[in-house]
């Protein structure tokens, strides 16, 4: 019973951290670039969700909403004044430029809310649901949690496979001279992606804070960086690769917390991505690619 | 046109030689005037206390640049190396106190002992990760830096009359009642004697820059470089490309654990958090090195040394402080490499050289 | 005397599709040897065979007697082929007489601990490196550039350049892929007179991949056309060139 449930909430935390690598493998595959910004976002989505639940005592759904928004329009403004100028330029100057980013988010959230961590109020208000006589108790957040995140990846499969835009959108992380040369308005499929990964970020962040209720401004970072990894252990670039490298992970981190030791659990997500690396050198799902001679 | 054949590669002092002197040069200098400063009590403490964590950093961003720059592999575990050092340096030292007992020479072997260890370290890591290109070494290595972190916030060494014992709990060690814990996992060494002064961070900054600029600017160094600019052609002309990354990552390594020893050395306590030796350190090493110039060492140095002191130089403008660093950050970012800003500075060279060209380029192509 | 090069049966297959088929080539000491063949013949992956940057599949082939079949790219060039790109590949951010020094690099020896502590041996063979890459530039007529940054060079002395580097690796058997591309006939006719000095005053043998027809009946006493990655005809330059097969090949039907 023990594994089932350390199971069970390995998968819920593993899918908040595929809604994360979402955005970061979409990102890097429409822009080929490492944005360690992304983590920061997820912040700043929960503190609107405490701001507007917690401080104007507004309902749940409205408040999460709201950070939806609020941080897609946050994802585009970034893209459009730090990344936007360079394009042209290596991937190194943009990383960078990324960390940039993350200190301005993280800072300017030290300014306006402090550096103490606040108690965040979940946004989920369904009870939880105890099973096998009580052995197997589910949480709540973690019913809501897996349930969004399925929902998400379906409709954003769906999204991104059938819809033009999503096929627009495809083609630019494929050539983007090609689909510059199609017709396709580059600058226009980029701001979207990074619009969509924001308002994931968003949704990651609620329920990330509901599951673990401790909310500050570097919050973001750690979960931040384990997305990355799940990105690349998918294989970075790949929208399935994102989830199913994100559920791994948590699966692999919640089991090591519960089994070996719950310090050295971070040591044993990052082993497992370099061996995963070492087999796959671009990850699960990731494409293999040649350099021409 | 025979008589031109002598180039300034072949007479006595080469361009490369003479740009790093005026390195060496600038940090004599710098050391002089701040170490003056300091001994006549001209300098207030807060700065005072920032002299050996710059060394620090620069020993840091200019090992990094090897890495980054010269080899041209993205590497953001930097810190993890740096960690490795410390502790080797500050477990040695510690357990040595008592035996060797002239400071200057347990001092000398404690960085020894750092060096080799994380430079083993680095050959460890370096041989599965070479294999990897780009953003996937950048991930693997910040997955290795995490590691390290990670692993030395659970052991636990002691020391009684037996020797040694390392386990994972301080209970685990079964010591003897005269034992001693050295390492005591989260809370890491205490203890360390604080040996690491501007003096020796400075011999060791020259130390650093002079093994960087001699490599480069050796057989060793150009097929280092010419592995950077392309592998393909390096592995056609007969360099093998494995042996010299893995020593680049090794010799990176090694200054990095020797700069784990100025900081282990210089402070009170020694643990492992996110801010000292995590990502974050990494990165802000990173930091330092991009801003500074890919390949340029002495950028590197120029680059660590002020924006290591600019947030501490910040400290009356308070909270802001940060916030201002990341602005300048993202800025300078854009100015340096935003694509109109470069067609800018491209169009004024391109005025400059078309001017200079009409005044001093008559009759030069009569070949 | 015995073959320079011989290949015998070399291929290699991609997922099926056969881009090299049976590739048998013997080249004596000192032959000027053309390639030719339509694009996407397997000109360019015979190089990469013979210089171990794909491993072949069929086959295998000698060097001097030596079997080199299986070997990497840096130990193949220790044993003496060198050889340029067909989309140029120089050390760009190096200045022009270190991409020489470079190729010297398994010539002239000194370990990574005297360069750093700069012991003797470090000025002592740097000396010896800077006047026989000089010799070489000269060579080449690039002394006049030698600190030049490689990627500041115009196009055709980058290709000279490229030349001039793998010349410093002390080859055997040097592989040119496609030097004269983008040149106009006069560099075409300069570079002619290059590439027969080098294989002269270097003792090599030279094997071209080459378009451009008068380049290839200018210097190549022998030729072989491949079509498909298999050989259309090879033998003495003009009987080849008017053998209506490869007429055929290149003019279709």
């Amino acid at each position: 019973m023990k594994f089932l449930s350390q199971l069970i909430s390995g998968i819920s935390l593993g899918s908040i951290y595929s809604l994360i690598a979402l955005g970061y493998t979409m990102v890097y595959g429409i822009a080929k670039m490492l944005n360690f910004a992304h983590g920061d976002v997820i912040m700043v989505g929960a503190f609107v969700v405490y701001t507007m639940c917690v401080t104007l005592n507004l309902s749940p759904i409205l408040g999460v909403l709201i950070a939806i928004a609020f941080c897609t329009v946050l994802g585009m403004v970034i893209e459009r004044l730090a990344y936007k100028p360079l394009r042209q330029a290596t991937s190194l100057a943009v990383l960078i430029t990324a960390i940039g980013v993350s200190y301005f988010l993280q800072n300017t959230a030290l300014l306006i809310f402090g550096s103490d961590t606040k108690k965040f109020t979940s946004v989920v208000s369904i009870s939880s649901v105890s099973l096998a006589d009580g052995q197997l108790i589910i949480s709540g957040e973690t019913i809501v949690t897996i349930i969004v995140s399925v929902v998400i990846m379906v409709a954003l499969s769906l999204f991104v496979n059938k819809s033009k835009p999503g096929k627009a959108m495809r083609a630019v992380s494929e050539d983007k001279g090609a689909a510059q040369l199609m017709g396709i308005n580059v600058n226009a499929m980029i701001a979207l992606t990074f619009a969509i990964g924001s308002g994931l970020a968003a949704i990651a962040g609620a329920l990330l804070c509901s599951a673990y209720p401790a909310l500050s401004p570097y919050t973001g970072a750690m979960p931040g960086i384990k997305a990355f990894v799940a990105a690349v252990f998918g294989g970075i670039g790949s929208i399935p690769g994102a989830m199913i490298g994100g559920i791994l992970l948590g699966v692999i981190e919640n089991l090591s917390k519960g089994y070996i030791s719950s310090q050295l659990s971070d040591a044993i997500v990052f082993a497992v991505l370099i061996i995963v690396l070492l087999v796959r050198p671009t990850g699960i799902l990731g494409k293999k690619i040649n350099e021409k001679v | 046109m025979k008589k031109n054949t002598l180039t300034s590669s072949q007479k006595g002092l080469r361009p490369a030689t003479k740009k790093n002197f005026v390195t060496y040069a600038m940090v004599i200098a710098f050391f002089v005037i701040f170490q003056t400063l300091s001994s006549t009590g001209n300098l207030k403490n807060t700065y005072r206390s920032l002299l050996v964590p710059i060394c620090t950093s620069v020993i840091m961003a200019v090992s990094l640049n090897l890495v980054v720059g010269v080899l041209g592999e993205l590497s953001l575990g930097h810190a993890g190396f740096m960690c490795v050092g410390a502790y080797a340096g500050s477990f040695f030292s510690v357990l040595m106190q008592d035996v060797i007992t002239v400071t200057w020479i347990r001092f000398t072997l404690s960085f020894v002992v750092a060096a080799i260890a994380a430079a083993i370290a680095g050959i460890l890591i370096g041989i599965p990760v070479l294999r990897l290109k780009g953003d996937y070494l950048a991930i693997v290595t910040l997955a290795f830096g995490e590691i390290i972190k990670s692993v030395v916030n659970v052991i636990y060494i002691g020391k009684d009359s037996s020797g040694l014992h390392i386990a994972m709990s301080s209970t685990g060690l079964n010591l003897d009642s005269d034992g001693v814990i050295i390492l005591k996992g989260p809370q890491g060494i205490t203890g360390t004697p604080k040996n690491s002064t501007f003096v020796i961070g400075f011999i060791l900054v020259m130390i650093t820059l002079i093994i960087a600029n001699n490599l480069i600017d050796s057989r060793t160094g150009r097929a280092i470089m010419s592995i950077r600019d392309n592998r393909i052609a390096a592995e056609s002309i007969g360099i093998n490309v494995t042996r010299y990354k893995l020593m680049v990552f090794t010799i990176a390594a090694a200054l990095a654990g020797c700069a784990g020893v100025l900081y282990s050395h210089n402070i009170a306590a020694l643990t492992a958090n996110t801010n000292n030796f995590g990502y974050n350190m990494s990165i802000l090493v990173l930091v330092y090195v991009v801003l500074g110039g890919l390949g340029n060492i002495r950028g590197s140095v120029i680059a660590a040394a002020i924006l290591y002191s600019l947030p501490e130089l910040l400290r009356g403008l308070s909270d802001y402080r940060m916030l201002i660093y990341s602005i300048i950050l993202i800025i300078m970012m854009i100015v340096n490499n935003g694509t109109f800003f470069v067609q800018l500075r491209e169009k004024l060279s391109f005025k400059l050289k078309n001017k200079s060209k009409s005044s001093s380029d008559t009759g030069k192509e009569g070949v | 005397m015995a073959a320079l090069l011989e290949t015998k049966n070399l291929g290699i297959s991609f997922g099926g599709l056969h881009a090299v088929e049976d590739f048998n080539l013997t080249l004596q000491k000192g032959d000027l040897y053309g390639l030719i063949g339509p694009n996407g013949a397997g000109k360019t992956t015979v190089f990469n065979l013979l210089t171990g940057v794909y491993k072949p599949t069929t086959g295998t082939f000698f060097l001097d007697g030596k079997e080199l079949k299986g070997k990497k790219p840096a130990d193949i060039s220790q044993e003496g082929i060198a050889r340029t790109f067909q989309n140029i590949r120089l050390f760009k951010n190096l200045s022009v007489i270190d991409n020489v020094k470079v190729g010297l690099h398994n010539q002239m020896k000194y370990s990574t601990a005297v360069g750093i502590f700069r012991l003797l041996g470090y000025f002592k063979t740097e000396k010896l490196m800077n006047e026989k890459a000089m010799e070489l530039l000269s060579v080449f007529e690039l002394d006049e550039n030698s600190d030049t940054l490689a990627s500041n060079l115009p196009y055709g002395k980058q290709r000279k350049l490229e030349m001039a580097r793998a010349v410093a690796t002390n080859p055997k058997l040097l592989l040119l892929d496609e030097p004269a591309a983008g040149m106009n006939p006069n560099e075409t006719k300069e570079l002619m007179d290059t590439i027969r000095l080098v294989r002269d005053k270097f003792d090599l043998t030279v094997l071209v991949i080459e378009h451009d027809m008068n380049l290839v009946a200018g210097i190549c006493e022998n030729i072989m056309v491949l079509n498909f990655g298999t050989e259309l005809a090879k033998g003495k330059t003009d009987e080849v060139l008017k053998n209506p097969e490869v007429i055929k090949a290149y003019l279709g039907n």
